[in-house]
């Protein structure tokens, strides 16, 4: 009987989720909460994971605009527990983030840095598998479910395999290359590093979202950051594509053209 | 990678190539569906990782006028011609622009060592009935010229001149109506309530709901906006609103393509699809082809990070005309 009034709460929550704003915590058929929506981070850790106050846009002529917003950061603790020269390599990397930042070249984000770019994500929530799709650089996980699938070899996205604890969707995230940054302040892991998700309901439109990212080459400990991820509720919401290829062909390929030929960004 | 087969080429390739001959014989589906598992919520079940390639040419070979199907004989000559042409050894001169390619022979590899769909068509298209793409329109034809003739000359300037698959935006292989490929001509497709997602491995994923609503706004997309519905077995994907850029074999932005995918064994479905712009294509036209379920996974396909083909070429074009310069 449990089972069937399960099944019948189901059958109802899929048109509200269609739909907009929910007022249940809706679940699957196997009773795990359904994740199922489009989801987005709204706050300032895409431009610094640690506290930060306002700064000037990376090239001044971008004026107040594209100006660095401030924000509380999302570290627990604050601080990134970096060792001495990896420290000194953030720093670099920030002195150099407008040449050397992957995201300018419309590079895959990486996890967990997708999650929190100002872009929305939608997760699809199967019987066997977890879809997660990112607007920013058409970026696609699959997640195994129950499975220790291993990585063949790394990639952008790394290799997700998840498990359930209680309410909690827990994803162990390997294989990552380490090429990609956790934000636009040159904060970074390497290729050694596992990154551990944590997405757990605060209700019917809010995830809280918790990512533990160890890598004992670059930091002194395992560290943390936890965020909410709001729900879009607008009604016949559809994620458009964000394709920034084009975007990022005259940062890329730029010192290649034919000096007198039309640049893209002047179309 | 213990149980899987990695279907990123090379690794895939080597792993599937003994399973793939046995299966072949078989005949191409009937359309007929078959019941299989059910998800959850009660619709047909036809998540998995797929293999597209199979024997069958696009376009019929006008030998074949309206026959749909080849005899078994036929099938093994003509399966044994096409893997020839694929694998065939050529070899090219060094120092010469046609020694300059991905060889996958250096692999010893070929495009079918994937899994390769038992299929005994004589054609991927079926409709028309002589199973050959329609002439293009006077205005479509006006149009490919148009962009030729605004290229020549300019094939190498930028990026801005590359082909949409050189540059990493979308790839003919993958979006809809989706095509097998050169490479890589693989797709999987996820399930969620009310949610089928669907990614060619070359390119990107489309989430599409199922509840068959069309978006209240649309805007133009390089892959088109996708609804989907349920008739019975088959699940129905209806895509328009395609950026005009995308212009998939000379399309205009008005192309309208209906997918249908049905599951006619228990390790087959069948795609079938149709085209209708008539400001392309004199009339519409279709095809259908099997998807062949692969035990394997489909890797990341990382294109504009890895796109060093982009540079080189730029860059050899640059080298070209520096050197052009010297000798005058």
């Amino acid at each position: 009987m449990r089972r069937l009034l399960t099944a019948a709460l189901v059958l109802l929550a899929v048109p509200a989720l269609a739909d907009g704003v929910l007022d249940k915590l809706p679940r699957a058929a196997d009773g795990h909460p359904d994740l199922s929506g489009v989801w987005q981070a709204l706050n300032t850790a895409h431009w610094n994971l640690e506290p930060h106050v306002s700064a000037y846009p990376v090239v001044l002529d971008l004026g107040a605009q594209f100006a660095v917003p401030p924000g509380q950061g999302v570290v627990d603790g604050g601080k990134i527990p970096y060792l001495p020269a990896a420290l000194a390599e953030r720093d670099k990397r920030f002195a150099n983030r407008l040449t050397d930042d992957p995201e300018g070249k419309c590079y895959l984000g990486g996890v967990p840095r997708s999650t929190y770019m100002p872009y929305p994500f939608q997760i699809v929530q199967g019987p066997r598998d977890v879809i997660i799709t990112y607007q920013y650089a058409t970026g696609f996980r699959r997640i195994f479910v129950g499975g220790k699938e291993e990585a063949p070899l790394d990639s952008w996205m790394g290799w997700s395999n998840a498990h359930w604890e209680g309410d909690t969707f827990v994803v162990v995230v390997t294989g990552l290359n380490g090429l990609t940054w956790l934000d636009r302040a040159g904060n970074y892991a390497t290729a050694n590093a596992k990154v551990t998700e944590r997405y757990t309901p605060m209700g019917p439109n809010h995830l809280r979202y918790e990512a533990t990212i160890e890598d004992a080459t670059v930091y002194s400990r395992p560290w943390t950051i936890r965020m909410p991820l709001y729900r879009i509720v607008d009604d016949d919401y559809r994620m458009l594509e964000f394709k920034c290829e084009p975007y990022a062909e005259e940062k890329i390929y730029g010192h290649l053209r034919k000096p007198s030929s039309t640049e893209g960004a002047s179309k | 990678m213990k149980r899987h087969a990695v279907a990123l080429s090379v690794l895939a390739a080597l792993a599937a190539f003994a399973a793939a001959p046995a299966a072949l014989a078989q005949k191409a589906s009937t359309q007929k569906p078959v019941a299989h598992k059910r998800t959850p919520w009660g619709e047909p079940d036809i998540a998995g990782v797929y293999a597209e390639f199979s024997i069958a040419p696009l376009e019929r070979p006008v030998e074949f006028g309206e026959r749909e199907y080849l005899t078994q004989d036929e099938y093994a000559q003509f399966e044994k011609q096409r893997l020839n042409a694929v694998n065939e050894d050529v070899e090219t001169v060094p120092g010469t622009q046609a020694d300059v390619h991905y060889d996958m022979g250096t692999f010893k590899l070929s495009q079918n060592e994937g899994v390769t769909s038992p299929n005994m068509r004589t054609s991927i298209v079926t409709v028309p009935k002589n199973g050959r793409i329609p002439a293009l329109t006077p205005a479509a034809a006006a149009r490919r010229d148009a962009r030729a003739a605004a290229r020549k000359g300019h094939e190498f300037d930028g990026p801005e001149q590359r082909s949409l698959t050189e540059r990493c935006i979308v790839w003919p292989s993958t979006l809809p109506p989706i095509l097998p490929g050169g490479y890589n001509s693989n797709l999987q497709i996820f399930q969620g309530p009310g949610q089928v997602v669907i990614q060619g491995e070359m390119g990107d994923a489309r989430v599409i709901r199922t509840d068959g609503r069309k978006p209240a706004q649309v805007l133009p997309q390089w892959n088109g906006n996708s609804v989907a519905h349920w008739e019975g077995e088959t699940l129905v994907v209806e895509t328009s609103g395609f950026n005009p850029e995308t212009a998939w074999r000379n399309a205009s932005e008005k192309m309208k393509v209906t997918e249908r995918i049905t599951r006619v064994a228990d390790k087959t479905l069948e795609y079938a699809f149709t085209v209708v712009d008539p400001d392309t294509w004199e009339q519409p036209w279709g095809g259908v082809y099997p998807l062949t379920e692969m035990d394997g996974l489909l890797f990341e396909y990382a294109c504009t990070e890895g796109n060093y083909g982009m540079a080189n070429i730029l860059a050899g074009e640059r080298k070209a005309e520096k050197d052009a310069a010297a000798k005058k």
